[in-house]
Formats: structure tokens, C-alpha cells, sequence
């Protein structure tokens, strides 16, 4: 990397490029917001009335964080996932031509996942005091941070995915049995512990279920030791994420190279 | 020194040799021009010259960087416009033009300022803020060419610069191109398969099966054919053909009310048959020798059969609803 103001200018624009877009088409706003929204009010809302609160904590309290979650996981993923459009519309040539490293345009496009994941869990947070959870400045910070993080290791994850992806009709496979199933067996909606033994483990195995848990510990502090509250201690949802992000941006960088 | 060199350049993609030991090169201030049909390896050359491919074999340079151990450097000398659109339709013009300046390290004062000059130079200046979706074939055509330029590239690729475009657009284009040779002296590599834009060329090279099999300027290309076909139409064809074999020693072929033959130089032989004959000529032809005759001779077929290009009405159809998403 011979001149870091370059490298960064094209991390800038890669990022902002895609940020330009999502902000432009406010059908797609409303699309990806509507989904955490409706999950929240009509599934939290509704399940409300037949669980029980433990501890102070209602269901929709409860799945607050995997709604976070939720909506991280597909904001990034969906974002990676433009790297397909970008090669089968031909723009992606424009951007392997430019004299940039490779490195560049995997962070520019971990950059522009994160971002947009953040703006939508910033468009969610306005929801905190509606729902009755109470939050400060630093469990505010540390929320953006976890989420930054979460969102930042999925993207590279839907890069890593998308670079062996040849067209676009991999896309519903992609979701069907990858996206769903993660959200499923995260403890976003049901908790880990109480699973039946099989999903268990494999919700054990699940980096979101440690993102999602992260944010428990976060915003459901308060029911620490009950099922509604989180599972494990906050240092270890913060070293499996870190790892997370640590593994799958190293894997992106890979298989982008090998792809380009 | 050259601004490309290629060297018994070969790329195979698994049985299929889509590039068979070229060599050529161009100078620098050079319109060189590509010539051949569909699958001849143009894009194939030019993908691995931009860097985008890595030869089997041989060797690549452009701008005195090498293609494959310079990959940065080639990339930072050169402008390209491939051959399939690659704009973000999602985009502005103006943004299109922002993200390759950026990518291509100008700062964001110079960055504006040339693309005002770009877009006023292909005629887009009152669209840039509109998104490219809502632009023709012909504006994205245009605006790819300003950003091909945008980053003042010392060679400049354009792979099929015209194709799909009406002929307006496409004179457009090619007085762009002249323009820009003369202002900027930007050598210029491209691949055609209309054979009248390769006669715009300085120099040219025909490719066909992923080897060049002649090269030259497109007037020594074609004078190395037999020359200039005159037809001359006559009520009296059988004594117009003696007449012509007794005064000028020319053998001619009768046909149906006339005569043909085939010389060197017609441009001077038709004056002086049509003053020294008195036989009474009706009409007068000539025809002369084109780059698909050139193509003809060399390998039996033509450039492009009318209908024979499979991929020429998908392709123009790709521009107009593809470009991006
Ligand atoms: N990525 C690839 N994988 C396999 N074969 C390829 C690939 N790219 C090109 N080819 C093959 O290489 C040959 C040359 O293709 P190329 O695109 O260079 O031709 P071209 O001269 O540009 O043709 P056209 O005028 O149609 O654009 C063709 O037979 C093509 O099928
Ligand atoms: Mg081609």
C-alpha cells in the first residue's frame, strides 16, 4: 500500500457509494425497517400477552436485542451480497481496473455494510423508551460499538460468501439456509438455554446467538439469570465476536483476492 | 519507447485458446485499432493488457510497466471502456465520475473540475446530476468515455466504443476520439468490428481464431490486395472488351451490358480509359478494396455475415436494460 490517502479516499467512496444509494431509495428503507418493526410490535406484541414478564422483563423487551440482531444480519448480509450485483452488472470491473489494493475494497464494502446496518439500528433505538427499556450514555456507547462490530464481522462474512457466489441465483439459497436459520437459532426469540438439545448445539455454534447476547447483556442487564435475560457473560459474547470479525475479515480478504 | 508491447502473448481458458502467440506493438500518440469477429480475442487482450487476466505465456506492457509485476502501475497509466457497460445506474452521472476519481486518488477540488471539463466534452454537461438510469444507450456510452478520460491516462482502451450505438452517436464518438489524439496525444488502443471505423485508425491489426494475421496501415493493408475493380457498361460489351485489350493491354471480364476489370489504380486507369476509348460507355464504376476484402483474402470469410454476429442484437439489448441496477 504505497500511499494511504489513496487507499483511504477509495475506502471512502466504496462505502459511500453504497450508503448514497440506500439512503436514495426510500422504498428500501421502509422495506428493511418495516421487517424489525412488524416482528417487534406484532410478534413481541403479541407474544407479550401469553408470556408471562420475568423479572420486570416482557417478551417484547426480550426480543429487542435479536431485533438489533435481526436487523444487522440482514442489513450486512444483503449489502455483501452487492459485490454479485457489481459483477454481473459489470461495475465491479470498474472498481478491480482502479490502481487500489484489494484489501481497500473489502474494507470500503465492510465499511458500507456497517454503516448501513448502523443507520438502521440507529432508526431502531428511537424505539428504547416506547418499549420501557432505559438506557444511559456509555450502555449507549458500548450498544453501537457491540452492533459496529456485529455488523462489521457479518458483512465480511457476506463478502467471503458472495465472492464464491458466480450469479445472483445463489441468493435465495444464501438466505433460505444461512440467513433464516442463523436468525432462528440465535436466541433472538427464544432463549438458548431452553432449546431442544440439537438446535442447542448448533446455536452454540452460531456467532450471532454471542452478538445478539452481547446486546442482552447490554439492555436486559436487569434479568441476568432468568431466561430473559442473558445467557453468558458479557467478556465472552465480546471475545467470540471479536474472533468472529477477526476470522471472517481475514476469509474475506482471502477468497475476494481469489475471486477478482 | 513503445506504449504497449506484447510478446507471443497466450491465454487459454481451459481447451480453448483465446489468445495464440501475438505480438505487436503501439507508439505512443497512436490510434491502433483491433479488427476482428466475434470470439477473435480481442477483449481476451484486452483484458489481460488492463491487468484484469493473467497471460498463460508471454509477456505484456504498457506504458513501460509491466502488465503482470507492475499490475499499479499499468493500472494508474490507463483509461478504459469495456466493452459491456459498467455504470452504476443507481448512481448520478456526476457520482459515477466522483467514485473513479476517487478511486484513482484525485482530491476532491481537482476531481470537480475535471469532471465539468469531461462532461461538457462528451456533451453531458446538462445531465449530471440526473441518474444514469434515465440515460440512453448513447449518454452512457458518452459518459463511460468520460470517465475512461477523467484520470488523464497515458493509453487509453476502448473495447468496441460503438457498438450498439446509432451512426450519429457513433461520428460523435470517433470525433471525440480525433479530438483527443490531438489534444492530449493519448495513445489509443480499440477493437472494432465495423470495418469503417478501423479505416480511422493509424494503424491496424486483424485477428481472427486469437492470431493476428496481418497488420499495417488500413491503405497497406489494402493495397496488398489485387486493387480497384472498374465496371464499365457498354451496348457493345464484347467490343468494348477488345478495344481495351488492343489500346491498354488489360484482360476484362464480360458480363450482362458491361464489362469488369481489376487494377492497381483505378483512380488514374478510368480517366484514361474513358478518354483513349471509342467504344460508347453507358456508366462507370469503381469499387475499391475494403478492410473485409483485406479480411476476405486472408481467411476465406468475411469480418461480419450479415445475421452471423449471435451476440450483436443481445448485447445492444444488454446496454439499454443491464446497465446496472
Ligand atoms: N472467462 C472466459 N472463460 C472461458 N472462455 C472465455 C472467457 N473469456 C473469453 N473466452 C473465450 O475466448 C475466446 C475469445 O473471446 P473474446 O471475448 O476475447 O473475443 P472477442 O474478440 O472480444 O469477441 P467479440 O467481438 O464477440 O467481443 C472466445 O472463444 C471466448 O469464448
Ligand atoms: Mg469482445
Amino acid at each position: 500500500m504505497a500511499n494511504i490517502a489513496h487507499e483511504m479516499k477509495a475506502i471512502y467512496v466504496i462505502s459511500y457509494r453504497e450508503l448514497r444509494k440506500f439512503i436514495r431509495e426510500k422504498s428500501r428503507i421502509m422495506g428493511t425497517m418495516a421487517r424489525p418493526i412488524l416482528w417487534l410490535f406484532v410478534v413481541g406484541g403479541g407474544m407479550s400477552k401469553l408470556v408471562r414478564p420475568v423479572s420486570g422483563i416482557s417478551y417484547i423487551q426480550f426480543i429487542f436485542p435479536g431485533m438489533i440482531g435481526m436487523t444487522i444480519l440482514f442489513a450486512s448480509i444483503f449489502s455483501a451480497i452487492s459485490i454479485v450485483w457489481d459483477r454481473e452488472f459489470g461495475f465491479l470491473k470498474e472498481i478491480l481496473v482502479a490502481p487500489i489494493s484489494r484489501f481497500s475494497v473489502v474494507v470500503g464494502k465492510a465499511m458500507a455494510g456497517t454503516s448501513i446496518s448502523m443507520l438502521q439500528v440507529l432508526i431502531l433505538l428511537i424505539f428504547v423508551p416506547v418499549l420501557g427499556i432505559r438506557i444511559n450514555a456509555p450502555q449507549f456507547l458500548l450498544l453501537i460499538l457491540s452492533s459496529g462490530m456485529l455488523a462489521f464481522s457479518l458483512t465480511c462474512f457476506g463478502i467471503l460468501v458472495a465472492s464464491r457466489m458466480s450469479s445472483y441465483e445463489g441468493f435465495n439459497i444464501i438466505m433460505n439456509f444461512l440467513v433464516m436459520p442463523m436468525f432462528f437459532l440465535s436466541g433472538a426469540m427464544y432463549p438458548v438455554k431452553l432449546m431442544p438439545p440439537a438446535l442447542r448445539e448448533i446455536a452454540y455454534a452460531n456467532p450471532l446467538t454471542y452478538g445478539v447476547d452481547g446486546l442482552k447483556n447490554i439492555l436486559l442487564a436487569s434479568a441476568s439469570g432468568t431466561p430473559m435475560g442473558p445467557e453468558y457473560p458479557a467478556i465472552v459474547d465480546f471475545a467470540v465476536v471479536a474472533g468472529f470479525l477477526v476470522v471472517t475479515a481475514v476469509l474475506a480478504n482471502l477468497s475476494f483476492r481469489r475471486a477478482a | 519507447m513503445s506504449n504497449i508491447s506484447v510478446n507471443s502473448l497466450v491465454k487459454k481458458f481451459g481447451a480453448v485458446t483465446a489468445v495464440d502467440g501475438i505480438s505487436f506493438s503501439v507508439e505512443p500518440g497512436e490510434v491502433f485499432g483491433f479488427l476482428g469477429p466475434n470470439g477473435a480475442g480481442k477483449s481476451t487482450t484486452i483484458s489481460i493488457l488492463c491487468t484484469l487476466l493473467a497471460p498463460t505465456s508471454g509477456r505484456a506492457s504498457v506504458g513501460g510497466f509491466d502488465c503482470v509485476r507492475d499490475a499499479d502501475a499499468v493500472r494508474r497509466s490507463i483509461g478504459i471502456i469495456f466493452q459491456d457497460p459498467t455504470l452504476d445506474n443507481g448512481l448520478t452521472a456526476f457520482e459515477n465520475l466522483l467514485f473513479h476519481a476517487y478511486l484513482y486518488g484525485l482530491d476532491r477540488r481537482a476531481a470537480r473540475k475535471r469532471i465539468d471539463d469531461a462532461l461538457s466534452l462528451v456533451g453531458l454537461d446538462g445531465r449530471k446530476n440526473e441518474l444514469v438510469r434515465k440515460f440512453s444507450g448513447g449518454m452512457k456510452r458518452r459518459l463511460e468515455i468520460a470517465r475512461g478520460i477523467l484520470n488523464y491516462p497515458k493509453v487509453l482502451f476502448m473495447d468496441e466504443p460503438t457498438i450498439g450505438l446509432d451512426p450519429q452517436t457513433r461520428n460523435l464518438i470517433w470525433e471525440f476520439i480525433r479530438e483527443l489524439k490531438k489534444n492530449t496525444g493519448v495513445t489509443v488502443f480499440m477493437t472494432t468490428h465495423y470495418l469503417e471505423e478501423a479505416e480511422f485508425c493509424d494503424r491496424i491489426a486483424i485477428i481472427d481464431l486469437g492470431k493476428i494475421i496481418a497488420s499495417g496501415t488500413p491503405s497497406e493493408l489494402k493495397a496488398g490486395l489485387q486493387g480497384d475493380t472498374l465496371k464499365l457498361s457498354a451496348a457493345d460489351p464484347k467490343g468494348l472488351e477488345s478495344e481495351i485489350r488492343e489500346k491498354f493491354g488489360m484482360d476484362s471480364k464480360i458480363n450482362d451490358g458491361g464489362i469488369t476489370l481489376t487494377v492497381k489504380r483505378g483512380d488514374e486507369i478510368l480517366p484514361a480509359l474513358i478518354r483513349g476509348l471509342s467504344t460508347k460507355i453507358t456508366a462507370v464504376s469503381m469499387t475499391t478494396p475494403t478492410l473485409n476484402d483485406v479480411f476476405l483474402s486472408l481467411t476465406g470469410k468475411n469480418i461480419r455475415e450479415e445475421g452471423s454476429d449471435p451476440y450483436g442484437p443481445m448485447r445492444s439489448y444488454a446496454r439499454k436494460n443491464h446497465g446496472g441496477h
